[in-house]
């Protein structure tokens, strides 16, 4: 069973007004278990609705998407994924383990479990000893990792990601890329991640797909192997720079040369 | 949040300073220029009549905080109430926010002349009406925008969570209305005693701060007239502390609605 189906999906806001947009068309994508696959591509390409199509935060206009193999309502009321967006959105007049406590106190846990469970998701992201801080007082990325642990709560086998490290400086970033690595790797989850930095997807990603706006739709797929036990050494790695060239152009429009760029037919 | 004493030393003495440099200046202008009480009295011409006059002062200002309150409680309680329809009902909303905004705009102390025409003329229900009403909207207004303006990544969380509109309520749009309210009293609280005071402009029993101010302007005892004045200074004061520091002890943290990015 795959864990992301998306087949012949087109989505289209303000559909037959003046200002209708094709944010999507027909798109096909399949995401294997333990996956991480990225969607870059410049602004208008559709990544982002994408990503809320598969969370069913969007509702497709044509074509099926199916999470986990249920249809992707079901898999949302099922809280199948986890999510995590560009601003770390906690809610700040709850600590940090009352954030990650929420979503299970949503699905009925009760307060010893939430709260064991809040401990082990705070070890997964080394933030143990700020369960009782207020969003606010904690940094940029100690926030985002804190979105994260909440992402991941459920124990989902998605996890959804809408450009989350858009939002940090370049240390920041690499140090939390690694972190994300650390923890999939850890926790086995498959990861569906936004972003618009190339080095960045061809870091984390098994796959990159590709996307190009006006209609937005996937002009091309590189599949990235950089091995397990990804560090410093990975991104000064002529293979690292390469795949990055790929990406590059790929997002230009200019057929890659060497294998892994397939043009979806259209 | 608490601060050193130094550092509260410094945000104090500026206005404290002023203060005093112009109380100096009122009063010695009044004497150099030989200025006539019923023109303009002196500061210490007022203390004196303030302390002479402190258990009629504090009389009047019993019964003006008391319709400032009443009114201030009331006013609140529906506000709050009318808010939490509003976020539930569209409809509602539509019908009723270009109202309350508008109705910010009008002189509504008007109203209290037609209030008194319905009630005895020694009710104090028109006034406590009024107050009611001026605060009301300030309430309406402030919260309904807290319940309404939630960031939409909360909302996408939420969603993704599977939450029902009832979760989303107690646990988002109520929380985030919150520092919203207590922004809304901090503005209701002094302007339920001033409302308080214009009400007793238009009539009805004459026992309050504000018809005795006119009272007193009356009879040109202008020294006693400005006692009042400083009496209803100091009950303005004190609603406008006491809504401050009401947020204090029940904000977490410290972080205001303004704080918010």
């Amino acid at each position: 069973m795959s864990a992301v189906e998306i087949s012949r999906v087109s989505k289209s806001f303000n559909a037959g007004r003046a200002d209708a947009v094709d944010a999507l068309v027909d798109i096909d994508l399949t995401i294997e278990p333990g996956e991480v696959v990225s969607l870059i591509g410049p602004s208008g390409c559709g990544k982002s609705t994408a990503l809320r199509l598969i969370a069913n935060l969007l509702e497709p206009t044509r074509g099926e998407v199916l999470v986990n193999g249920k249809p992707a309502r079901q898999a949302r009321l099922d809280q199948d994924y986890g999510m995590a967006f560009q601003q770390a959105g906690l809610f700040d007049w709850r600590s940090v383990a009352q954030n990650i406590e929420l979503p299970l106190e949503l699905k009925g846990w009760d307060k010893a479990r939430r709260r064991q469970r809040t401990l082990e998701v705070l070890e997964l992201v080394k933030l143990p000893e700020f369960a009782d801080h207020l969003p606010w007082q904690l940094s940029g990325g100690m926030q985002q990792r804190v979105a994260i642990a909440r992402a991941l709560a459920v124990h989902p086998p998605l996890l959804l990601m809408d450009e989350p490290f858009g939002a940090l400086d370049e240390m920041t970033r690499e140090h939390m890329q690694d972190e994300l690595l650390r923890i999939c790797g850890e926790t086995s989850t498959t990861v569906v991640f936004v972003t618009h930095s190339i080095p960045e997807a061809v870091y984390l990603s098994t796959r990159v797909v590709v996307m190009s706006p006006r209609p937005g739709r996937i002009t091309g797929t590189i599949d990235v192997d950089l091995g397990t036990g990804r560090d410093v050494e990975t991104r000064e790695a002529t293979t690292f720079f390469e795949k990055v060239t790929e990406v590059r152009e790929a997002l230009r429009g200019i057929p890659a040369t060497g294998s892994g760029v397939e043009a979806v037919d259209r | 949040m608490s601060r050193p004493p130094s550092s509260v030393f410094r945000v104090l003495w500026p206005p404290v300073v002023f203060g005093i440099a112009f109380l100096l200046l009122w009063e010695t202008a009044v004497k150099a220029f030989d200025l006539k009480p019923y023109f303009l009295p002196a500061p210490s011409q007022v203390w004196q009549q303030f302390r002479d006059n402190l258990d009629l002062i504090w009389e009047a200002a019993s019964v003006s905080g008391a319709n400032a309150l009443i009114g201030l409680l009331v006013g609140t309680a529906l506000g709050v109430a009318m808010s939490f329809a509003l976020a539930r009902y569209r409809l509602l909303n539509d019908l009723m926010s270009p109202l309350a905004v508008a109705l910010n705009a009008v002189p509504i102390f008007v109203l209290v002349a037609v209030f008194n025409n319905m009630f005895s003329i020694t009710s104090e229900v028109p006034r406590r009406l009024m107050v009611t009403l001026v605060v009301y909207f300030i309430v309406l207004v402030n919260v309904a925008r807290g319940l309404r303006e939630v960031s939409p990544t909360h909302l996408e969380l939420m969603r993704s969570y599977a939450a029902s509109e009832a979760a989303v309520l107690r646990k988002v749009r109520v929380p985030n209305a919150v520092p919203y309210l207590f922004t809304a009293l901090k503005i209701a609280a002094p302007a339920s005693v001033i409302t308080a005071f214009v009400s007793e402009y238009f009539g009805g029993s004459q026992n309050g701060l504000g018809s005795r101010i006119v009272g007193n302007i009356s009879i040109s005892d202008n020294a006693a007239a400005w006692a009042y004045v400083l009496g209803a200074c100091l009950l303005g004061l004190t609603f406008y502390l006491a809504a401050v520091a009401l947020e204090g002890a029940l904000t977490p943290g410290g972080k205001r609605a303004e704080d918010r990015a």
